[in-house]
């Protein structure tokens, strides 16, 4: 099963690596992995996503935990919880198509961030299924180039991580 | 407030942390530090002849005392050279602080003579590592480093020391701390109590119970609890390889070791347990056999300071995060206070049991009579010789098995072996860094022709310091244990296995200044070990040529249960 575990991390000199290393060593597998400085900079938010049985989940938040750097974590998959994955992508744009494309972007409440004679770069945010869904609507011989973020997660109500 | 360079920080530090000996080797990118080491007489080094043998003799002297062991390496080939050795004590939990130089600063990333990214090529083998970005930092990252190696789950800690952080001339203010806090690092420091409560009401409806002692009782220092439990409930004990001397071997409630090449009755015992109390070991696969098929119809109480440790391998119904000694303080409290024993009956048909089982195998060889001596019965003479007092300092083959079985450890720390990684080259240096610690104990260091050439130009460290450590060689002329395997899955073609010109061991040890003796037949045997350890002063190399057919049994079937064993050459299970 899919699982999205957030991280609070020092934000130090090579404690990503520990944590990608964490998961080569181990045989885990890292889908998305996303991090960035919080509004504490002394710490950095890190989200993978993963996938395994409830065995090797439980024993990727344990190892993850054992790391010095990790201060604290939480397995949104456990809880309600929202995830968003941000996605620019280049478009082809010409002819008949052009509109129906502008169509498709307004339908899935994207933005087009930038314009050329033949092509639009949209902007999309949603769950990874929205984006997935996104492509193949506009049809794959018309994407020219895609940037995913990976996927982000916050748990939904009272719930916080923070320390 | 005092100013120091960074090099007389690192020495000054461990002076303020009580270090009395360090091991390395020195090199340009730490000719700094020991410049400030040649300055003060608190600190001793022992250079050794390979960065790899200054890792063990830290390593095992943190084995037998309980203390973190320290190394000082240089940048690139010493510090490649120290990995083994760390990834050693990652494996069996052994603390451990190494001090790596690298190339200044200002160079790193740049291929720089003997640069290598240390950070990099340690990371999945310790505990932790610091890369110092300052001078001024490096009290306090020592600190920090003894700190995470010796508390929680022990382990090595590598701190990375570019050349420019050490420099004579650049002074800054020292102050060594007292403590070092971390926010995102705290080790539990007693277990959960519902959980303990639950586990002793599961102890007392055992009737079938084994308890299992593992390393993590010998590094929590929470045998003679572990053994007060055992007494008290009358349970059978089976210690791992890595546990020997956490219960007393001599003892009648003990089983033997399991697994792999684990006693007959431990292993049977476990298989048809009903109850496993495991203290601080780690359901590892040479112990557990195929995973799917162990022990079937046992409950699993799992003591361990590692969360990550408990149902790794195998599931427990009780899980206990917690150190071995306060876990078991406070279920021996408990169990006290609600006044009741486990079922005696069952107990004692549980006994008897396991009394059959004992006769069935019970450790039994067939020696050579007028042959060659079998490396079983070298271990047995060696245990009568020491009296079962020695410190026991073991290579990785068919004489590590052959020692684990037939020398009786009574006692813990006194068994020292590479269980996790299995580095051969271990045993000589672990010996030695035994020795220099306990100079009136008895320090024997049991190897094989093989693995003792591993690390032999340590022969020349023990010549400079005087060491005399005892060396038992059960020489076979093969890699015994891979020769073993050879014969039973790949039907004896000894594709490598052979060890063809062996050196002359007697002139070799001879080179060095020590003494050597050859032992060929059951009647040299015991007075050869006997004038070696009456030599106080010298080192004695003792090469004893061993039957190279023999095998180590009892040996678990592969893929198969833990009952599920090779009783000798022609008998199974």
């Amino acid at each position: 099963m899919r699982h999205i575990i957030a991280v609070l991390l020092e934000n130090e000199a090579g404690a990503l690596s520990r944590v990608v290393g964490l998961f080569s060593q181990r045989n885990f597998n890292i889908e998305t992995l996303n991090v960035a400085p919080t509004e504490d900079p002394t710490l950095s938010r890190l989200t993978v996503t993963t996938s395994g049985s409830d065995r090797v989940i439980e024993q990727i938040t344990k190892q993850l935990n054992k790391l010095i750097e990790v201060v604290k974590l939480v397995d949104l998959t456990e809880g309600e919880h929202i995830e968003r994955e941000m996605m620019l992508i280049k478009l082809k744009a010409t002819g008949q198509h052009r509109d129906e494309v502008k169509r498709t972007v307004d339908i899935f409440r994207g933005q087009i961030v930038d314009v050329s004679s033949s092509i639009y770069t949209v902007q999309l945010t949603g769950d990874q299924g929205k984006l997935d869904a996104f492509i193949a609507a506009i049809g794959e011989t018309y994407v020219l180039e895609t940037v995913r973020t990976g996927v982000s997660g916050i748990a939904r109500g009272d719930k916080v991580l923070s320390i | 407030m005092e100013m120091l360079s960074g090099a007389e920080m690192v020495i000054r530090s461990l002076q303020d942390q009580k270090i009395e000996y360090i091991y390395g080797y020195p090199g340009g990118s730490v000719l700094h530090i020991y410049d400030a080491l040649a300055q003060q007489e608190q600190v001793k080094h022992i250079l050794v002849r390979h960065e790899q043998a200054a890792t063990h003799m830290a390593d095992a002297y943190a084995r037998a005392s309980g203390k973190p062991g320290v190394v000082l390496v240089t940048s690139g080939p010493g510090a490649t050279n120290a990995v083994t050795g760390i990834a050693t004590a990652f494996m069996d939990s052994i603390p451990m602080v190494v001090i790596c130089g690298q190339v200044p600063s200002t160079l790193i990333g740049e291929d720089a003579f003997q640069e290598t990214d240390m950070m990099g090529v340690s990371r999945p083998v310790v505990k932790h590592n610091f890369a110092v970005k300052h001078p001024s930092e490096i009290p306090g990252l020592i600190k920090k480093a003894f700190y995470i190696a010796s508390s929680g789950r022990p382990g090595p800690v590598v701190i990375d020391i570019p050349k420019d952080m050490t420099t004579p001339t650049d002074k800054f203010e020292y102050s060594y701390p007292e403590a070092v806090p971390m926010r995102s690092y705290n080790p539990a420091t007693r277990g959960h109590s519902g959980q303990i409560k639950k586990a002793v009401e599961l102890l007392l409806e055992a009737r079938r119970p084994v308890i299992l002692v593992g390393g993590g009782a010998v590094g929590g220092k929470a045998t003679a609890e572990a053994t007060e439990l055992a007494k008290t409930l009358n349970f059978p004990v089976s210690n791992t390889l890595m546990g020997l001397g956490g219960y007393p071997s001599t003892d009648r409630q003990w089983l033997g070791m399991p697994g792999m090449h684990g006693s007959y009755e431990a292993n049977m015992a476990l298989h048809g347990s009903d109850l496993i109390l495991s203290i601080g070991a780690r359901f590892d696969d040479r112990v557990t056999n195929a995973t799917e098929k162990f022990c079937p119809t046992a409950k699993i109480i799992h003591i361990d300071i590692d969360p990550s440790s408990i149902s790794k391998t195998i599931a427990a119904d009780v899980p206990i995060v917690g150190p071995a000694k306060s876990v078991l303080v406070e279920m021996l409290a408990l169990l006290a206070k609600s006044g009741k024993q486990p079922d005696a009956e069952a107990l004692s048909s549980w006994w008897s049991q396991i009394d059959q089982w004992r006769e069935r195998h019970g450790g039994h060889y067939e020696r050579n009579e007028g042959g060659m001596l079998k490396p079983q019965q070298v271990i047995e003479a060696l245990y009568q010789v020491t009296k079962g007092d020695a410190y026991v300092c073991s290579d990785v083959g068919q004489h590590q098995m052959f020692a684990a079985q037939y020398y009786k450890f009574d006692k813990p720390n006194r068994w020292i072996n590479s269980g996790g990684l299995g580095t051969m080259g271990f045993g000589f240096p672990a010996a030695m860094g035994v020795k220099l610690h306990y100079p009136e104990a008895e320090v024997v260091c049991v190897t094989g022709e093989g693995s003792f050439q591993m690390n032999l130009q340590e022969f020349s460290t023990c010549s400079q310091y005087g060491i005399p450590v005892k060396i038992v060689c059960l020489n076979n002329h093969s890699l015994g244990m891979v020769r073993q395997w050879q014969d039973m899955n790949y039907e004896s073609r000894h594709s490598q296995s052979y060890m063809q010109s062996l050196p002359d061991f007697h002139k070799l040890t001879d080179a060095y200044g020590h003494k050597a003796i050859t032992v060929k037949t059951e009647a040299e045997l015991i007075p050869a070990l006997e004038e070696a350890f009456a030599l106080k002063d010298e080192l004695v190399f003792l090469d004893i040529h061993v039957d190279p057919t023999e095998h180590v049994y009892p040996m678990l079937v592969p893929k198969a249960s833990m009952r599920d064993m090779w009783l000798n050459k022609t008998e199974r299970t």
